[in-house]
């Protein structure tokens, strides 16, 4: 078995006297879509946040390709190759596509001490990841607000990729989306695990993870159920993990089916 | 994955959207209307195009600072106290103390930035709106300015900076005129009048252009650029479009909105500059109202105050719009008062344009 990309061994988060996390064990390969499920509060953002290096992590080791490692920054992370997709922050929705795109990393041209951005390299380069990612803009100086919610997170997607990310972090990339949407978002997902990227697919809607995910990891009140194959588990014992077990078998019961 | 209930954008409605629309429109307006009640009154012979020209231009220059800033998701209401606080720095240093004008220019803009950085570092640090933290400034300012004045002359006019700027290299940057050749060349031909009397006499009545008016061309330009083609300007338009978001990417939000503070201040100090050395005095007074004045230019100019958004060339033809407004105002012999109403009704009227113009690009309905 290959080294994990990124490795999360037994990690510990306390905000005073609060346990957000009470040592959660979780890895990604390459070219797996590793899936993290949890309810509202089960802790998350703040597993995730850890792992991009917005928090650091009371207790625990994080390994990227084995070798040990401690973020001090989001850039950190950046630069690591893991790039994170929040849910809601993904994209500046005034500006264009291109703008959204290149932000923080506009490609320059210069002539002396004058430096602007080479406009025309960067709409091409924007235009082309986006339609490799199935996406045809009308044009790439086009406002993303102009966008629906499942093209901004491809975008986003089509970002992190293009500047070289290895691990994709997306916070809850379907859970604001419609049922077609939610197909494009997952079939980009499939598209760049094939590309030998882990993923890292943070939901709290089981029909969602089962659609692309390789394996299962259910985060519950802070602390991880065991990681699953696909095809070990069923969407009835995930849905049951998430929730915490029983009262959730008697509301389905009343219900007439699975939430 | 094109959407066949997208309808084909039409040419004009991509013509609409762009921040300057509404400010274009406003001036072939403002144009069009002087030019028929005000058209024989001077108001369109070379001195009267000075007149709205200087005018305009000092509005420019206030309002790219504050264009830039207003982008970059922040406000800042010291811009007028900033104003006074510069000439009476000026004035002091030169004409008190005695130091070269040259000098007493530069200590204003060094201190004056380096306020503007504080209203920047105050707004970062503390999470404030920069609308209470610039608005204590501008209490701030204005009362030091009066103090300072009159502690070391014992009044609120400090004058004789004329006769301290003879000769100096760096008051002609900002008081001078160039081109003089060219306007006396014009004058010459006849294309502007020339005085017929007097100890000028055969001179033109418009000495040349005016070193104002090269700053907000100047200004305009630059602020532009940095805007639209840099790596900064996508920045600025990042910090304040949604500054979290721009975090996230990595780009430097307290560094670009601290930095456009300092810009507004510079701004600023040019501008009192100009007028101490246009007036040969500072006045403690001077720049009142100046900080809504620029914002007023800005908002017409079709930026959004949530930021994110807009452009300056909407925010000089603004400013364009204000100037010959106001003059046109005095030239067609009208009530000055009425300005203050037309302005009023203009400033509703850009606001609403440009949350229309806003929803069309987000797609919000």
């Amino acid at each position: 078995m290959s080294t994990p990309l990124i490795e999360m061994d037994n990690i510990e988060k306390h905000f005073g006297p609060v346990i957000a996390l009470g040592g959660v064990s979780f890895n990604v390969m390459e070219g797996e879509c590793h899936c993290l499920l949890g309810d509202n509060g089960a802790g998350k953002s703040t597993f995730i946040k850890t792992m991009s290096g917005v928090h650091k992590p009371t207790k625990g080791v994080m390994r990227v390709s084995g070798q040990e490692t401690m973020f001090d920054s989001p850039r950190d992370a950046m630069e690591a190759g893991i790039a994170t997709v929040y849910q809601d922050l993904a994209m500046i929705p005034l500006m264009s596509v291109t703008r959204n795109f290149w932000m923080g990393r506009e490609p320059r041209k210069s002539l002396g001490p004058f430096k602007w951005i080479d406009f025309k390299h960067a709409n091409k380069v924007t235009m082309d990841e986006m339609s490799s990612m199935g996406i045809n803009l009308r044009e790439p100086e086009q406002a993303v607000g102009t966008l629906s919610g499942g093209e901004r997170q491809t975008v986003a997607i089509a970002r992190a990729v293009y500047f070289g990310a290895k691990v994709l972090i997306l916070d809850e990339p379907t859970s604001a989306l419609g049922v077609r949407q939610t197909s494009n978002v997952l079939a980009t997902i499939d598209r760049v695990r094939k590309a030998g990227i882990g993923v890292i697919f943070i939901t709290h809607n089981v029909r969602h993870a089962m659609a692309v995910g390789d394996r299962f990891t259910v985060l519950n009140r802070g602390q991880t159920h065991g990681t699953a194959k696909r095809g070990e588990i069923k969407p009835e014992e995930l849905q049951d993990l998430m929730a915490g077990g029983q009262e959730l078998a008697e509301l389905e019961g009343s219900l007439g089916g699975t939430i | 994955m094109s959407d066949e209930r997208l309808k084909q954008v039409s040419a004009i409605r991509r013509a609409m959207i762009r921040p300057e629309l509404g400010a274009i429109c406003g001036t072939i307006l403002v144009f069009v209307f002087f030019f028929m009640i005000a058209g024989d009154s001077g108001m369109f012979s070379p001195e009267g195009i000075q007149n709205w020209g200087v005018v305009s231009a000092q509005f420019a220059i206030i309002a790219v600072g504050a264009c830039l800033l207003m982008i970059a998701g922040e406000f800042d209401l010291s811009v007028g106290s900033m104003i006074g606080f510069a000439g009476v720095v000026i004035a002091i240093l030169s004409v008190q103390w005695g130091l070269p004008v040259w000098l007493s220019i530069i200590a204003a803009f060094i201190v004056c930035t380096a306020l503007g950085a504080l209203n920047g570092f105050l707004v970062i640090k503390t999470g404030l709106p920069s609308f209470i933290v610039t608005l204590a400034f501008l209490y701030i300012l204005r009362g030091l300015t009066i103090w300072l004045s009159i502690l070391t002359t014992r009044q609120t006019i400090i004058g004789g900076v004329k006769e301290a700027a003879e000769g100096d290299p760096l008051a002609w940057l900002f008081g001078g005129v160039i081109f003089k050749g060219f306007f006396q060349w014009l004058g010459d031909i006849g294309v502007i009048d020339t005085f017929t009397r007097g100890s000028r006499m055969g001179q033109p009545v418009v000495e040349g252009l005016p070193m104002l008016v090269i700053w907000a061309l100047a200004l305009i330009i630059f602020g532009h650029w940095l805007l639209t083609k840099t790596r900064f300007g996508n920045w600025i338009f990042a910090a304040g479009g949604d500054a979290q978001a721009a975090r996230y990417v990595g780009v430097p939000v307290n560094r670009v909105k601290i930095l456009m503070f300092m810009f507004t201040a510079f701004c600023a100090t040019v501008f009192a500059t100009c007028q101490v050395m246009e007036f040969g005095s500072a006045a403690a007074d001077r720049g009142l109202l100046k900080e809504f004045e620029a914002i007023i230019c800005v908002v017409i100019g079709g930026a959004l105050l949530t930021g994110g958004y807009g452009s300056v060339i909407g925010a000089a033809l603004g400013a364009l719009i204000f100037g010959v407004v106001q003059q046109g105002l005095f030239f067609a012999g009208a009530e000055s008062s009425l300005f203050r109403v037309f302005l009023g009704g203009i400033l509703i009227f850009a606001v609403i344009m440009n949350t229309y113009i806003r929803r069309m690009i987000t797609g919000e309905r």
